[in-house]
């Protein structure tokens, strides 16, 4: 499942892209990112699978800026750490 | 006292059941209850089989709402909620359904209510009371791609009341009377229902008349969640789910812009969350069943 957390508004797309097809459960992103936005629980379907808290959906915009430099390199600590590359950004 | 000004918003509450079933010679009760923003739906099942169903008004309290929605599933029929084996709770304010066994998003029980009602389904849009969702699914109605809207009221119901109190027009008469006009003003703000609100005013008092600035909002409603469709992309069949799917000025619209039609699914589009909640109880039942018997 592609499970896209985030939202479109008049600045933009912001959407987080959760392969949890890919996604093992490992956890590593949930310590790589600075913000603390991941978290691994069950599923719909009893599966062990990375989500973005839900107090945070609304703000990933600002909450991932840190990470987004304007210039400069853009290798962000959760796509980095994800071993199987379930984590893509829209934006 | 002032004269009470009559609610344009008010929808249809309503509970239905069918007579030619008698609960007891069945052994698999199961219930989903799907708490929205806007309205509370619960559904029985009985073998995986429809039983009753009911759609009520959500109140300030989730728990209340949930107990009301039940009843009304319950009501003549001599079944109490422990005869229920499994229910499920489901929507905004399932974390408040003090009798469910387990919680299940939406999301999934939208895909699997959807696809249970036609299982032709892949696609659905679930315009919600307080938000928007696309969902993709599988032949067995698994979730395999959701987007969600639910940073502003545009594009959902609760926007629509706002529109129907502002113009003061009865909730079901919008998509009749929105479809009625020779001619269209621009889309209102597709951003947000607010603004959506300040430009319907403005459009009246360019001359547009009621119909006409109607038709604007379900326009603006429409390409808002046609942009969210067409990132996840269609595929056959589609439906619509939530309560906006009763409201043709957007569903034709929706279906113009997108140019696919999207399919019926009976018996109640807005029921979809709780019959799909129903029947994630009856699978969850059976494995519970499946596991004591083992």
């Amino acid at each position: 499942m592609l499970a896209n957390y985030g939202y479109s508004d008049g600045s933009g797309t912001y959407y987080i892209t959760l392969d949890t097809d890919k996604c093992n459960g490992c956890g590593d992103c949930v310590t790589a990112c600075p913000q603390q936005m991941f978290l691994v629980e069950p599923d719909d379907y009893d599966d062990d699978k990375v989500v973005i808290k839900e107090a945070m959906r609304k703000d990933v915009k600002y909450l991932c800026a840190p990470c987004k430099p304007t210039a400069g390199p853009r290798e962000l600590p959760c796509e980095a750490t994800c071993a199987p590359g379930a984590i893509v950004h829209s934006w | 006292m002032a004269e009470q000004k009559p609610e344009f918003w008010r929808w249809h509450e309503y509970t239905w059941r069918d007579e030619g079933k008698n609960w007891k010679d069945y052994e698999m009760i199961t219930a989903g209850v799907d708490i929205g923003s806007v309205s509370s739906k619960a559904a029985v099942m009985v073998d995986g089989e429809l039983y009753s169903y009911s759609l009520y008004r959500t109140g300030s309290s989730s728990p209340d709402s949930a107990h009301k929605a039940m009843q009304g599933c319950l009501e003549g029929t001599g079944m109490t909620i422990d005869d229920i084996k499994f229910i499920v709770g489901t929507g905004y304010g399932r974390v408040n359904v003090p009798f469910a066994h387990k919680t299940v998003t939406e999301i999934a029980c939208h895909a699997r209510g959807a696809n249970s009602m036609n299982a032709g389904v892949r696609t659905i849009l679930d315009m919600g009371g307080q938000d928007c969702k696309a969902i993709l699914c599988d032949e067995r109605g698994k979730v395999q791609q959701f987007l969600m809207n639910d940073k502003c009221a545009a594009g959902t119901g609760r926007g629509m009341e706002v529109v129907s109190d502002l113009l003061s027009v009865p909730i079901g008469d919008i998509g009749p009377l929105s479809l009625g006009v020779n001619r269209e003003p621009p889309p209102v703000s597709s951003t947000c229902v607010v603004f959506a609100k300040t430009e319907a005013v403005g459009l009246l008092r360019e001359g547009f008349d009621v119909a006409e600035v109607l038709a604007a909002y379900c326009a603006a409603m429409a390409h808002r969640v046609v942009t969210l469709i067409q990132r996840v992309g269609v595929q056959k069949e589609f439906a619509i789910t939530g309560g906006i799917s009763k409201n043709s000025g957007v569903v034709k619209r929706i279906e113009k812009e997108l140019g696919v039609e999207a399919v019926e699914i009976a018996p109640d589009a807005q029921l979809a969350g709780a019959i799909g909640a129903a029947n994630f109880a009856k699978d969850l039942l059976a494995k519970q069943m499946a596991r004591a018997g083992g």
